[in-house]
């Protein structure tokens, strides 16, 4: 029988070569007469050790990593067909420690399944959580994700259930499940991953959704960025018309669920709900006034979903064991997993799935051991451009999102961007204000102004003038973004800004105080 | 690029399949630049006509999205991270030594025609930073040697 060889189709794999490693494999397995069957599987998200070559063996899946094309005659060389010892040989992929001490619910098939097989899905557990939604009324399977705990993972943490409760209670001819894959905040790459490494499980995540509010529609609006996940979710919706697990009639249920994958055209903003509802009805990315609620007046004005990927994501595994199974991970509020992605100076980056209530400290050292570049790690960036910087004091908060808020801080998306000493925070906070004058949709005066005066006074302080007195004005700035911008751009700009400041005064060039050192 | 002349007719025959849905525009946009390259001006008249909008409206909404050009790119278009994690991986240094290889600055074209170069804020690979993408390929883990190596490869 073919040996089954795993080599990711993930991009991150790709941009460091996975292509090329599979293709020296297909040659070498025929110089040497082997008959190996090659699997593009999703990634594990163990990102450093990429390409990451797994071959199945009696004793489990072996890896090993990272494989260059030029090491392949020397992996045949060591019998790796038979998870033979090689310098690049890691172990059984499950017994590494980075993927052991894990809890992976919602990437639980992610790297280990061809995300492109329907059949595989359904090999490990996929669709169970729709068939069961298909069998309860609406309002059963939303009290499910109710139960659950879940909140949304797109960064604003608000109860998926009561979402879409509004929507189930809200009478329309048309109603609609949108996802939101803009995926724009930095140091985060989780969306990515589950779409191009298990694009059914969103799928069916949407599906359940959609059947239970009475929604027949829906859309992933998806950045333009990710080219890959748009071939792969293109690919994985044509399957699942095929099968009859979208279309017309979903499982013969009698109930229709169409769904359709829209490209962003590189606007930040548009990851905000109610841009990317602008955006998808095919005008500029300008956010909406609140009320009416997406919820109530969304999509073309009908009632509308709203949810992350890694939030629709989630839904199937909690239809399938329940809402208790998942309420029963995490602390506080904070119920279930989130998979955090370890990025920047990290030696071990890759995506971290854990019950909440774990401390950065754990993420940046027991998994992501210590920055890339030997130096200490001085501040963290967690959730996103918008998030703030933490300093090493903080690294022992929970990770928990009412913890959080308690520092002035963000757990977001579950983006942690590690920075060593050599980090200048008077840059990092001007770029911040640039980011957000680059980005803002323009609507209202603080931000869109706000955010270029910011520039030009850090600019200042960065040029040694007049510090304290800029400093100074610079926090005046920042109060007026956070109370007077209509929606988190322009309201949480201030948030890396003030850390910076408050946690590194130094790089400003003035004392703890405020006064110019 | 030379682009054969746009007329009504042959931009219908582009776009026609996504005429009927609903918030096509930006579907619409993305096919013109896929086929041409960028979205000359023409088309905008064009696209409008077939919305039953004005140009004005098609042009707004052009000009909000960073990813729609108005003048046609270089050969080739590399698009360097900006973004934090690229940052903490010294995507600046890249980022000023990506200029010197193309012969070109941030959002311009090299003058001979071989090399688009443009920002973009997180490319989804902040594990494997500094990142880029070369007509639509990503690279992760980019130093400079690579970066030229890379560029090379892309030549040949
Ligand atoms: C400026 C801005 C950018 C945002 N970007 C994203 C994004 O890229 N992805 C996302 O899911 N949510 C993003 N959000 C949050 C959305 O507005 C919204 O809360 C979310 O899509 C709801 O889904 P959830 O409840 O499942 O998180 C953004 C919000 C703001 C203010
Ligand atoms: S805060 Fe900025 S991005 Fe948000 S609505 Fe106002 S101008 Fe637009
Ligand atoms: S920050 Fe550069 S790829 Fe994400």
């Amino acid at each position: 029988m073919a040996i089954k060889v795993f080599v990711p189709r993930d991009s991150a794999a790709l941009s460091v070569g996975a292509d090329a490693v599979a293709a020296a494999l297909v040659t070498e397995a025929a110089r040497h007469n082997e008959a190996v069957t090659l699997v593009r599987n999703g990634s594990r998200g163990l990102l450093w050790l990429e390409p990451l070559v797994e071959v199945e063996t009696p004793a489990g899946r072996v890896a090993y990593g990272p494989v260059t094309p030029e090491c392949v005659p020397a992996l045949f060389q060591a019998n790796f067909l038979q998870g033979g010892t090689h310098a690049l040989r890691l172990g059984v992929t499950e017994d590494i420690p980075y993927l052991k001490r894990q809890e992976r619910l919602t990437f639980a098939r992610v790297g280990i399944t061809d995300p492109l097989s329907l059949d595989d899905y359904l090999a490990h557990g996929g669709y169970r959580g729709l068939r069961n939604a298909l069998d309860l009324p609406g309002d059963q399977v939303v009290a499910a994700v109710t139960t659950s705990g879940l909140r949304g993972r797109g960064g604003a943490a608000f109860p998926t259930g009561i979402k879409w409760k509004t929507v189930l209670n809200t009478a329309a001819t048309q109603k609609y499940v949108v996802c939101n894959a803009d995926e724009g905040d930095s140091g985060t790459f989780s969306d990515r991953m589950v779409m191009e490494g298990d694009p059914f499980v969103l799928i069916e995540g949407m599906t359940v959704a959609g059947v239970a509010v009475g929604a027949t529609r829906g859309y992933i609006y998806l950045r333009s960025e990710y080219p890959y996940a748009f071939r792969t979710l293109n690919a994985a919706i044509d399957a699942a018309n095929g099968r009859g697990y979208l279309g017309e009639n979903v499982l013969g249920s009698g109930k229709a669920f169409h769904l359709e994958v829209r490209l962003g055209a590189g606007a930040y903003i548009c990851g905000e709900e109610t841009a990317m509802l602008e955006s998808l009805e095919g005008k500029r990315g300008i956010v909406r006034f609140k009320p009416p609620l997406p919820a109530i007046e969304g999509l073309f004005g009908k009632p509308t979903v709203i949810n992350n990927v890694i939030s629709f994501a989630s839904v199937p595994i909690i239809m399938d064991k329940g809402g208790e199974f998942y309420r029963d991970f995490g602390m506080g509020r904070s119920r279930g997993t989130l998979p955090f992605q370890l990025a920047g100076n990290i030696k071990h980056g890759g995506l971290v799935e854990k019950a909440f209530g774990l401390t950065l400290r754990e993420l940046l050292y027991d998994y992501g051991g210590g920055s890339a570049t030997g130096r200490p790690i001085r501040a963290v960036q967690v959730g996103g451009p918008l998030g703030a910087y933490l300093p090493e004091s903080q690294f022992d908060v929970p990770l928990d999102y009412e913890a959080y808020i308690g520092i002035s801080a963000m757990i977001g998306h579950g983006g942690v961007v590690a920075f060593d000493d050599t980090v200048d925070m008077a840059k990092m906070a001007r770029y911040a204000m640039e980011f957000c004058a680059i980005e803002s949709c323009g609507k209202c005066t603080p931000c869109r102004i706000g955010s270029t005066r910011g520039v030009e006074v850090v600019d200042k302080i960065i040029a040694e003038r007049e510090r304290a007195a800029n400093v100074q004005l610079l926090r005046e700035l920042c109060d007026t973004m956070l109370h007077g911008s209509l929606c988190a751009l322009g309201g949480m700009t201030p948030f890396p800004v003030l850390s910076a400041l408050n946690h590194f005064p130094e790089d400003f060039g003035i004392t703890r105080e405020g006064i110019a050192a | 690029m030379t682009s054969p002349a746009l007329t009504a007719a042959s931009l219908h025959d582009m776009i026609a399949d996504l005429l009927g849905m609903p918030g096509a525009l930006l579907p619409i946009l993305h096919r013109v630049q896929e086929k041409l390259g960028f979205v000359p001006r023409e088309a905008l008249a064009l696209i409008a006509n077939e919305l039953n909008l004005s140009r004005a409206e098609v042009h707004g909404v052009m000009t909000f999205y960073h990813d729609f050009r108005e003048t046609p790119p270089g050969k080739t278009v590399v698009k360097v991270c900006q973004a934090e994690a690229c940052q903490a991986m010294g995507a600046e240094k890249l980022t000023k030594h990506a200029c010197k290889r193309l012969g070109t600055e941030m959002h311009h074209t090299s003058a001979s025609g071989a090399y688009t170069l443009e920002p973009t804020y997180c490319l989804g690979n902040c594990a494997l930073s500094p990142a880029i993408m070369i007509d639509g390929h990503l690279h992760g883990r980019v130093t400079q040697e690579r970066f030229d190596a890379l560029i090379e490869a892309r030549q040949a």
